[in-house]
C-alpha cells in the first residue's frame, strides 16, 4: 500500500490494515470526550444554575458541587492534554496530525478541498490512511486551539478565587488584562464552549457518517487504534 | 515645611488618644497588624507633612464626596490636615486667580516632593478643549501637574479606567491618566466612587512607609483589591448552597439569597466593599439587595446591562442583533443540527441510489501507468 506522506491519501493498493492511532492517543481521545462532556454540562450550569428554594444555605452545597465537578474536569482535561502534547512529540505520524497541520502545504489544502467537495457530493470519496485533511483542519482549529483557549481562560477564572500576587494568579492573570476585565473573560470562556460543542455535533456526526458510508473503519479504529478497509481493490 | 502630621493635628484638636486610635484602625485596614500601628504612630510624629495636589478633571466629584465622608479616619478632622491639601479646586476657599497661584506656588515650593491626586480624567480629543479648568486644557495642567510629582494617585474609576466618559463611543477620547503621565508611579485606586477609607488607606500607606504600596498587575493597591467582591461576600453560602434570587420580588429576594442570577458583578470584580463597606461599615450594595455592577473594574460601562453577570455580545456584522453568548451559541448550534441533519438525509439518499458500495470507492491495486 502506496500513501501520500503529507496527507495521508491512500494512493495505491493492496489495501492492509494500518495502526494509526497509538494507546495514548485513544485514551486522551476518550478521556477528552468524557471530560468536555462534563464540562459543557456543569460549565453551563455555572453560567445559569439551577436555583434552590429553601432551607439553610449550611445545608447544601449543590452549587459547590456543581462547581468542584467542573474544576476536575478541568484538570483531568489539562493534565490529559499536556500529556497528548508529549505524545505528539514522541509518538507517531497520527499522533501529531492535529498538532502541527501541514497548513503550508498545497497537497494539502487540495485534500481539503477535495474531501469538502465529497461531502457536498460533487468530488468522489478517497480514503486517507489518518484523519482526513477536511478533518485535521476542524480537528486543529476547533478542537485544539480551542480547547487551549478554553484551558487559559479556564485556569485563569479558577485562578481569581486565591487573588492577585499568588502563583495561580501571577501564572494566568495576564489575561485579565489582555480582555480587559474578568467579565470579559468570563463571556468568552462561555462562547468557547459553544465553539467547542459545535465541534462536537459535527464530529460526532460525521464519525459516524463516516464508519458506515466510507470506505474504512472510523469508530472502531479510535478503539483499537487500526484502520481497516472496507473498500475492495479496484478490478483491473 | 517642619510642620509633622502629628503636631498639625494636635493643633486641630485631636487629642493623642484619638491619634493612636487612628493609627490603629488604619494599621488594621492595611493589614500591618500592631507593629503597624506604631509604625504609622512613628511616622507621623516624626515627618514632616507632604503636601497634596488634588486636580479634577472630566468628572463629578463623587470621589471627593467619598473622600470627606471617611469614618476612620475622619477626614475633617485628621486627613485634609494630614495631607497637607495645598490645592483641591473643589474643597479650597480661595477662587480665581489665587487658587492657580497657590497651585504654582506648591509645584515651585514642594519641586518632586509633593503627590499628585487625581479625580476624573482627561479628555484628550480636539486638543482637550472638552475640559477647561482655569483658561486651559485640562491635559496641559495634568502634565504640568505631574511634571514634578513625587507619585500620582488616580482616584475613581475615571482616573483609573476612563469610566463613562470613556464608554463607547467616546466622543471626547477621555483616556485614563496613565496614557498621559508616563514617568511617574501610578497608583490607582478604582471605584465609582472609591471606598472612602481605600482612600485614606493609601494615602497613610504612602506617608507612613514613603512608598508606593503593593501593586497588582493592573496597578491597583493588592491590600484593597486583591480579592474580588465575591471572595468575602457574606451572601457566599448561599451562592455555593445553590440559593439564587430569581427575581427582585422573590421569595429568595427577600431571605437573603446570592444574587448571581439577577447579574451580581462580585464574582469578577475587584474591590473591597465586601470586606470593609461603606458609611462607616454599615452596609454595601449587595447588603442592600442590589448585586455589584462592577463599578471598579476597567470598561464596566460598556459590559452590557447591571442585570446579566455575561456581557451582552453583539456577533460581528448584526448591528442590530444582541445576544448573549447562549443565545449566540444555542443558535450557532441549531443551524449546525438542521445541517447535520440535511446532511444526513442527503447521505442516506445518495447511499440507497448507489448499487454497491465498490461503486463508491476504490483504490488502483497497481500504479496506473
Amino acid at each position: 500500500m502506496r500513501a501520500d506522506p503529507v496527507t495521508g491519501e491512500v494512493l495505491q493498493g493492496p489495501l492492509e490494515p494500518v495502526y494509526v492511532y497509538e494507546a495514548p492517543v485513544r485514551l486522551a481521545h476518550w478521556v477528552f470526550a468524557i471530560a468536555i462532556t462534563v464540562l459543557a454540562v456543569t460549565g453551563y450550569l455555572i453560567g445559569d444554575p439551577v436555583s434552590i428554594q429553601q432551607g439553610e444555605a449550611s445545608e447544601s452545597f449543590f452549587f459547590g458541587w456543581i462547581r468542584t465537578i467542573h474544576f476536575i474536569a478541568g484538570y483531568t482535561l489539562a493534565i490529559m492534554f499536556v500529556v497528548r502534547v508529549y505524545w505528539a512529540i514522541v509518538g507517531n505520524k497520527s499522533a501529531r496530525s492535529i498538532f502541527v497541520p501541514p497548513l503550508w502545504s498545497p497537497r494539502w489544502w487540495k485534500g481539503v478541498f477535495a474531501q469538502a467537495s465529497y461531502y457536498l457530493f460533487i468530488g468522489k470519496e478517497r480514503l486517507w490512511v489518518g484523519h482526513n485533511p477536511l478533518a485535521q483542519a476542524a480537528m486543529f482549529f476547533m478542537f485544539t486551539l480551542g480547547v487551549i483557549f478554553m484551558i487559559l481562560t479556564g485556569f485563569a477564572l479558577y485562578a481569581q478565587q486565591w487573588g492577585w500576587g499568588l502563583t495561580p494568579m501571577n501564572l494566568f492573570g495576564w489575561q485579565f488584562v489582555l480582555f480587559e476585565q474578568p467579565q470579559t473573560l468570563r463571556t468568552l470562556h462561555h462562547l468557547g464552549m459553544w465553539y467547542v460543542l459545535l465541534f462536537v455535533m459535527v464530529h460526532v456526526y460525521m464519525v459516524f457518517r463516516e464508519d458506515i458510508m466510507s470506505g474504512q473503519s472510523v469508530i472502531s479504529t479510535m478503539i483499537n487504534g487500526v484502520r481497516m478497509w472496507k473498500a475492495k481493490p479496484r478490478a483491473h | 515645611m517642619s510642620e509633622t502630621y502629628y503636631e498639625c493635628m494636635r493643633k486641630q484638636g485631636i487629642t493623642r488618644r484619638s491619634f493612636l486610635k487612628f493609627c490603629s484602625l488604619t494599621a488594621a485596614s492595611l493589614g500591618l497588624g500592631a507593629q503597624g500601628a506604631q509604625q504609622i504612630a512613628h511616622a507621623l510624629e516624626t515627618k514632616p507633612r507632604t503636601p497634596v495636589i488634588w486636580l479634577h478633571g472630566l468628572e463629578c466629584t463623587c470621589c471627593t464626596e467619598s473622600f470627606i465622608r471617611s469614618a476612620h479616619p475622619l477626614v475633617g478632622d485628621v486627613v485634609l490636615s494630614m495631607i497637607s491639601l495645598d490645592y483641591d479646586d473643589t474643597l479650597m476657599a480661595a477662587a480665581g486667580d489665587q487658587v492657580e497661584q497657590a497651585l504654582e506656588d506648591t509645584i515651585k515650593k514642594f519641586k518632586g516632593n509633593y503627590i499628585l491626586a487625581v479625580e476624573g480624567n482627561p479628555p484628550i480629543g480636539d486638543d482637550g478643549i472638552y475640559c477647561i479648568p482655569g483658561g486651559k486644557p485640562f491635559v496641559e495642567k495634568l502634565k504640568h501637574a505631574a511634571k514634578d510629582a513625587l507619585a500620582v494617585i488616580a482616584w475613581g474609576s475615571c482616573a483609573s479606567w476612563g469610566c463613562v466618559q470613556a464608554a463607547k463611543p467616546n466622543p471626547t477620547t477621555a483616556v485614563p491618566i496613565d496614557k498621559v503621565i508616563k514617568d511617574k508611579p501610578i497608583i490607582k485606586v478604582p471605584g465609582c466612587p472609591p471606598i472612602p477609607e481605600v482612600m485614606t488607606g493609601v494615602v497613610t500607606y504612602f506617608l507612613t512607609f514613603g512608598r508606593v504600596p503593593e501593586l497588582d498587575i493592573q496597578g491597583r493597591p493588592k491590600m484593597f483589591y486583591g480579592q474580588r467582591i465575591h471572595d468575602k461576600c457574606y451572601r457566599r453560602p448561599h451562592f455555593d448552597a445553590g440559593q439564587f434570587v430569581e427575581r427582585f420580588d422573590d421569595a429568595g429576594a427577600r431571605m437573603g439569597y446570592c444574587l448571581y442570577k439577577v447579574g451580581c458583578k462580585g464574582p469578577t470584580t475587584y474591590n473591597a466593599c465586601s470586606a470593609i463597606r461603606w458609611n462607616d461599615g454599615l452596609s454595601f450594595p449587595i447588603q442592600s439587595g442590589h448585586g455589584c455592577i462592577g463599578c471598579s473594574e476597567d470598561a464596566f460601562w460598556d459590559k452590557g446591562g447591571f442585570y446579566e453577570h455575561l456581557t451582552t455580545v453583539r456577533p460581528l456584522g448584526t448591528a442590530g442583533i444582541e445576544g448573549t453568548a447562549d443565545q449566540i451559541g444555542g443558535t450557532l448550534a441549531a443551524v449546525a443540527g438542521v445541517a447535520i441533519a440535511a446532511h444526513a438525509a442527503a447521505s442516506a439518499i445518495k447511499q440507497a441510489r448507489s448499487k454497491t458500495r465498490n461503486d463508491l470507492t476504490s483504490v488502483p491495486e497497481k500504479k496506473v501507468e
